[in-house]
């Protein structure tokens, strides 16, 4: 039956629909734009309903790439993104994506097929206990039991997805559920939630405080994470800034929420940040978290971080307040709701010139750098390349390792909704897949698949949508041969020795785009790589380059672990 | 320290299976845990000793419990005035010679005799944990055959409490 079909029969009384009737219907409902998908026998139900549906479906190679597509969806449109996948092997396929989206903050609402109820637990074919391996990697699941409980559940899915702190919700719909008839009430479902209420309008005794904290402070700095980007904050972010003239420091995952051109950006703090940004979070003695969660790339040594400071710490999820570390002025709240009352309040502006002039000052002391080889490509340089040609407007998304912080380090972003990262749980593989996401939320944008030779070679099936669709997604490979960060690791704390991270043989990446019929350029030399560029950029449709450049290039500077923010090297 | 919640969760299949797995990816130990039907139809409470470092381990547990869709309570009753109470049945050997002893070590601590063969006693008693502990390294030396017990389970004392309990569980 299509869709058409059950709303006409809905008018001429019809009161009974099959599961996957209800599931597509509900789906309709919630204004579904694309769901990233691979059939299988459990989902066949669901499959035949969608034949004759008007939903859009994107069949992926793989379904890890049907769930970091739906990832890259959702981080630029902050919409759920929607994945369907069949049981056993399909469901444990998408596993890397639900905790890359748990631990990121990224909606998603993902169907899994199960074997039929009366199969459940008997190690049925392709049965897993896929609510048991989901459930510390989605922010709630559900098996579905009866058919008719399914729009309740699609609705109340969408809702925990993406309110609160945003996240995973995975629904099992076991086959026969799919296929037997469930009455239908026709009323709108009811939401059945009592113990989930989020809290986004801030407690106002503590924007007070807060307030206060901000008017007496000689050294504050606002860290901003990707809370800000959720909340669509990022203008309230700089209207706050602007009024209290407080500097700024993103997390890797927060790039984009603050401009990066702004007087007040100070940089990037963490492992690989900025020498500024890290002594900014080392020496204020107010530290205004919004929106991010204290993650040990971000802070070092937690004993040695911001040592000085009055923690404040907004964050719509009260668990991640007092986490990692202790904080003094609690705020649970959206950024959103937190920053426009801090507008609002308006409090006295801090005196804090000898503060921003310090940290401007070490900016220019100690800025990012590399350094420049006669007839060498440095991977740095592809990246600032890259952001000149595309004037610094495009979508990037990345893998995981040296080529992500390069990008990050050397892609200024100036806009909310650019940046499509790993953060959380460093998912290599998670670059090309989300690429394809990404353009489909926003089909005009330019956008740059940046991977690695490894991480490049982890989730490349993708090609074959990519091409099937001619999204004109530029393909970058940053190819040094290596598994570069882990190289790195071995050069700087294991004696060089490179213990399987140097790749003895690579495909010829031209070769491979062209058997997926993309245009695919090798350059090794700066002025190719700027030819090629242009060309790419004005091709209407994918286009994959590999840069060859130097292998043994390390990411500086560098807080080691252990150390604290104040202790880089190679600044 | 020990530290003992109190939570009313949603009676649905799946939702002790999630609490429990929480404990494990946060790496907080339970030192026990009881699951029973609580005054109010399709919610259960559940009472949960856990032995941590401090108090913030247990805020952070409370938290990250409350994040939990089919959670709607958790009260943190560690430094509340509280009843709590297990249970634990114990077989003892018994000889002719020991019988009478026996009844006399089972007297004090209130506990029953509930089974009685020829050549063993099964008692059940209930009271705070320590009370058990200590009944039990009263009766070891007789012979302990097998022993059972429950984890704790426990409320506030008083109306106060549980008036501001029911207000806020619906």
């Amino acid at each position: 039956m299509t869709q058409k079909s059950v709303v006409a029969d809905r008018k001429s009384g019809k009161t009974h629909y099959s599961g996957a009737e209800f599931l597509l219907d509900a789906l309709k409902k919630e204004n579904v734009e694309v769901i990233f998908g691979y059939p299988g026998g459990s989902v066949l139900p669901i499959y035949d309903k969608l034949y004759s549906s008007e939903l859009f479906h994107i069949l992926t190679r793989h379904e890890q790439g049907a769930i970091h597509a739906a990832e890259g969806y959702a981080r630029i449109t902050g919409k759920p993104g929607v994945v369907i996948v069949t049981s056993g092997p399909g469901a444990t396929n998408i596993v890397t994506g639900l905790a890359d989206a748990m631990i990121d903050s990224l909606p998603l609402v993902v169907i899994s097929g199960q074997v039929a109820t009366s199969v459940i637990g008997s190690d049925a074919f392709q049965e897993a206990d896929v609510l048991g391996i989901t459930t510390p990697i989605t922010k709630h699941n559900y098996q579905v039991r009866k058919p008719e409980d399914l729009p309740r559940i699609i609705k109340e899915a969408f809702y925990i997805a993406s309110s609160g702190r945003p996240g995973p919700v995975l629904i099992d719909i076991p086959k026969d559920m799919a296929i037997i008839q469930g009455e239908s009430t026709d009323k709108e479902p009811e939401m059945d939630l009592p113990g989930y209420q989020p809290t986004t309008k801030p407690n106002y005794l503590q924007i007070r405080k807060l307030v206060e904290a901000v008017s007496g402070a000689k050294r504050p700095v606002i860290l901003a994470g990707a809370g800000v980007l959720h909340a669509k904050a990022s203008h309230l972010l700089k209207e706050y800034v602007e009024q209290q003239g407080i500097p700024v420091v993103h997390t890797l995952l927060g790039l984009g929420g603050f401009p990066a051109e702004h007087p007040l950006f100070i940089g990037m703090g963490g492992m690989h940040g900025c020498y500024a940004a890290n002594m900014a979070l080392s020496k204020c003695d107010l530290l205004i978290n919004i929106g991010a969660r204290f993650d040990d790339r971000l802070t070092g040594n937690l004993a040695k971080f911001a040592q000085h400071a009055t923690v404040a710490h907004i964050d719509i999820d009260p668990a991640e307040i007092g986490k990692n570390v202790q904080t003094k002025i609690p705020v649970v709240g959206s950024a959103k709701e937190a920053l426009a009352e801090l507008i609002e309040q308006n409090g006295k502006k801090p005196e804090i010139d000898v503060w921003t002039t310090q940290l401007t000052a070490w900016n220019e002391e100690f800025p990012l750098r590399y350094t420049h080889e006669e007839g060498v490509l440095k991977p740095q340089r592809v990246i600032q390349m890259l952001h000149e040609k595309t004037n610094g407007e495009a979508i990037v998304t990345t893998d995981v390792g040296q080529h992500q912080m390069w990008a990050a380090q050397y892609y200024p972003f100036n806009k909310p909704n650019s940046w499509v990262t790993s953060g959380g749980l460093g998912t290599m593989g998670f670059g090309l897949p989300s690429a394809l996401g990404a353009q489909l939320a926003n089909p005009k944008a330019t956008v740059l698949s940046i991977s690695g030779d490894g991480g490049f070679q982890m989730c490349l099936q993708e090609l074959s949508v990519i091409a099937e669709m001619n999204l004109p997604i530029k393909i970058i490979i940053v190819n040094n041969g290596a598994l570069g960060m882990v190289r790195q690791w071995q050069e700087l704390f294991h004696d060089n020795r490179f213990s399987h991270s140097i790749f003895q043989s690579h495909p010829d990446f031209v070769k491979l785009a062209d058997a997926y019929g993309i245009p695919g350029y090798k350059v090794t030399t700066e002025e190719e790589a700027s030819n090629c560029l242009d060309a790419a950029l004005k091709t209407d449709g994918p286009v994959l380059i590999d840069f060859r450049v130097k292998q043994n290039e390390n990411v500086f500077p560098m807080v080691a672990q252990g150390k604290g923010l104040d202790e880089m090297e190679g600044v | 320290m020990k530290g003992i919640l109190s939570l009313t969760v949603n009676n649905r299949p799946g939702v002790l299976n999630r609490i429990t797995n929480l404990f494990t990816k946060r790496n907080y130990n339970i030192e026990s845990m009881t699951v029973g039907p609580s005054e109010q139809d399709g919610i259960s409470r559940m009472t949960f000793v856990v032995d941590v470092d401090d108090e913030a381990v247990i805020e952070q547990i409370t938290k990250q419990l409350n994040k939990q869709i089919d959670v709607l309570k958790v009260y943190d009753i560690t430094n509340q005035s509280i009843v709590a109470r297990e249970l634990a049945l114990i077989k003892i050997l018994v000889t002719t010679q020991t019988r009478a002893e026996i009844y006399s070590v089972i007297e004090p601590f209130r506990a029953s005799v509930i089974d009685v063969s020829k050549d063993s006693l099964t008692v059940q008693i209930t009271g705070e944990s320590d009370k058990i502990e200590a009944f039990i390294e009263l009766i070891k030396p007789y012979g302990i055959k097998e022993l059972a017990r429950t984890g704790t389970a426990a409320i506030p004392r008083g109306m106060q409490i549980a008036h501001a309990k029911s207000a806020t569980i619906v």
